[in-house]
């Protein structure tokens, strides 16, 4: 819980995180940056996808739809957030000369998506209609 | 981005991987990913069962996409020199909170 606000604190205190170690090589950094922007465009796919659910499957039942897609705009909501704090991260991490930062959150991505993508499949199949 | 390209072949220092084109297409990819996410936004809106409190949702996703192309098109105007400066903290917040803010504008128009 400490951490989670620490990084969280790192998000909003640039100077906190260039005051450390040295800058890196600029081409890292801008690798950080790819990075970064390939997260959030994950988190934009995925709210993309929260669209499609909702206007492309108006036969499902109301809350199977409304459920679905925000669970999908959710997880982009999520994907945002961690754009950001992996990208302060690794750039403090490379400031200091550190391994890069490890996190469970594709595992834990890659579940949900895996979740949501069976259960459009089923709800679809079994024509689910409201 | 040709443009771009011939500027930094022609200075003796370019980075031989492109990094900095790369990561100015990337900006690029990145700003069309939320142009089409804006879209649905306003789409979901236009074909959706006639509520009330759509028009501000659709507002706020123009918003959104709107700062984000603004942020983004100041980063690629950067990017087009051959060392470019870091990313700013203030502008990944800011291009953050406008992926973020067109989802909760989804939120509010799929709710």
């Amino acid at each position: 819980m400490f951490d989670a606000l620490r990084e969280l604190r790192l998000w909003f205190s640039p100077e906190t995180v260039r005051a450390e170690g040295e800058t890196p090589d600029y081409r890292f950094s801008l690798a950080n940056e790819r990075t970064f922007l390939a997260w959030l465009r994950t988190a934009l796919a995925l709210v993309g996808g929260g669209f499609a659910v909702d206007q492309f499957l108006p036969h499902l039942a109301d809350w199977w739809r409304i459920g679905l897609a925000l669970a999908l705009l959710l997880a982009g909501v999520l994907c945002t957030g961690r754009a950001v704090n992996h990208w302060v991260k690794c750039e403090r991490a490379m400031r200091r000369g550190e391994d890069l930062p490890q996190s469970r959150l594709p595992a834990l991505l890659a579940l949900i998506l895996g979740l949501v993508a069976l259960a459009v499949v089923t709800v679809v199949l079994l024509g689910c209609a409201g | 981005m040709s443009g771009g390209l011939a500027r930094c072949s022609g200075s003796p220092d370019r980075d031989p991987g492109l990094q900095p084109e790369r990561t100015r297409l990337a900006w690029r990819r990145t700003t069309l990913a939320v142009t089409v996410a804006s879209v649905l936004a306003v789409r979901t809106a236009l074909h959706g069962r006639a509520g009330s409190g759509e028009l501000p949702a659709v507002a706020c996703a123009i918003l959104a996409w709107l700062g984000f192309v603004v942020v983004a098109h100041q980063r690629i105007r950067a990017l087009s020199t051959p060392r470019p400066p870091l990313l700013t903290h203030r502008a990944a917040l800011l291009t953050a909170i406008c992926a973020a803010l067109v989802a909760a504008c989804g939120a509010a128009l799929v709710g």
